[in-house]
């Protein structure tokens, strides 16, 4: 039997979720990775993907998370997300929207590290659409 | 002296204002419940934020930090972000905000710095355009935002960094009310560049070392910018909530007023009401006399 650990995300707007949970996968910049109780201390930036959480009830429950942090303990995850929202009321509209934009802003003239910046950006989401999708 | 025709319709017009104020009063009302939970909303995030980067703060020392926290070494050049409504009739809260902002720029004039003004909302703009009208950088009107998201700080935030990274400035300080309660607001400046550790923040010492990912340099590179948006935000909130509560006891004295006021008009329309009616008696009744 896994044991639990308190995980928390939070948006700038609200605070989605604070409970006990058994697992939690984020997808951290430097790759995927699954959290749980008795994790060493990381802090770690993410990319936007999905974020899957194992409530102690066994359920699972996804999350769009468009950015952000993780500030990972032996006993707490907080998650603080720069957009987040559950998979079921993610607009999918506005992510393709969003896409549309990166693309014209990367033909547009930028200089090479904005270039750079803008294209990760833009295979971020595209994944995390094609996920959707 | 005005006639009885003129009484009535003075009260008529009073009354009709005190509908009007008292609907407002209502609508701020409503309005502040609202504003007051998605600033208790933002709570939650911002505080976590501050806990986050006093740790990371800790671990990095000064020559790391990233130019937005150690600043740019001087401080020749201001900016000063002023964030007020956009609509008036909420007393003397943009005023408040407005004076602190003009007697903070005078300061810095006086000392020979270089002051630019960025107005957040239309209001701060309308009354610092009449002193420094050539001070004012740039400005952002929220006029067409309905409930302010995070979206509209951080546009706010990618301005005034993307100003700060082209060296347009030094010290950016942030003006903005804060939301004691309903009748008490207390215009603030924060200076957010270069970035100051939150003091109140007690740094949770897990007593393990922290594993950065990527290293905590980029973290904080990532974190700052970020943390920069979360004050914009949270100054945005509280300017809102503070805004309907000063609307709502302006509304509310100025419903108050309007009673007042009717109540006196009434009191003399009747006293002329009934000096007409006497009048008219003793010249019946002299009339009669006569014959």
């Amino acid at each position: 039997m896994a044991q639990n650990f308190n995980f928390e995300l939070v948006s700038p707007e609200r605070l989605l979720i604070s409970e006990e949970v058994q697992q939690v996968v984020i997808s951290a910049t430097e790759g995927e990775m699954t959290v749980m109780a008795g994790h060493a201390p990381t802090m770690t930036t993410i990319k936007p993907g999905l974020v899957t959480v194992k409530r102690a009830s066994g359920e699972t429950v996804r999350f769009v998370v468009l950015g952000g942090f993780a500030d990972i303990t032996p006993e707490t995850c907080r998650l603080l997300a720069e957009s987040a929202s559950t998979v079921e009321d993610f607009d999918k509209a506005a992510l393709q929207r969003r896409i549309a934009e990166l693309r014209t802003e990367i033909d547009s003239n930028l200089d090479h590290e904005a270039r750079t910046k803008a294209e990760e950006f833009l295979g971020h989401l595209t994944t995390l659409n094609h996920v959707l999708s | 002296m005005a006639s009885l025709k003129d009484l009535r319709n003075r009260i008529a017009s009073v009354k009709a204002t005190q509908k009007i104020t008292k609907a407002m009063q209502m609508v701020a009302a409503a309005k502040l419940r609202r504003a007051q939970e998605a600033a208790e909303a933002a709570r939650p995030y911002a505080e976590r934020m501050g806990a986050v980067l006093a740790n990371v703060t800790a671990s990095i020392s000064g020559d790391d930090a990233p130019a937005l926290m150690r600043g740019t070494g001087k401080d020749d050049v201001h900016l000063l972000v002023v964030c007020t409504a956009e609509r008036g009739l909420c007393g003397s809260f943009n005023s408040q905000i407005a004076r602190l902002a003009r007697d903070h720029t005078r300061e810095l004039l006086a000392k020979g710095k270089q002051v630019k003004i960025f107005c957040v909302g239309r209001k701060g703009y309308d009354i610092l355009r009449r002193e420094f009208p050539n001070l004012i950088s740039d400005r952002v009107e929220l006029r067409e935002v309905k409930q302010i998201g995070f979206a509209n700080a951080n546009e706010i935030a990618a301005k005034v960094i993307g100003s700060f990274e082209r060296g347009e400035f030094d010290v950016c300080t942030l003006f903005y009310s804060q939301f004691k309660s309903v009748i008490s607001q207390i215009p603030t400046a924060k200076q957010i560049i270069p970035a100051a550790v939150p003091a109140d923040v007690t740094v949770v010492d897990t007593g393990a070392v922290y594993e950065y990912e990527p290293d905590a340099g980029a973290i904080l590179e990532d974190l700052i910018p970020r943390n920069i948006a979360v004050q914009i935000f949270r100054a945005l909130l509280e300017n809102v909530a503070g805004e309907m509560g000063a609307k709502m006891s302006a509304m509310d004295n100025a419903t108050r007023n309007a009673g007042e006021m009717i109540n006196k008009l009434t009191i003399t329309y009747n006293r002329q009401r009934q000096a007409q009616i006497t009048k008219e008696l003793i010249e019946i009744i002299s009339g009669a006399e006569a014959l």
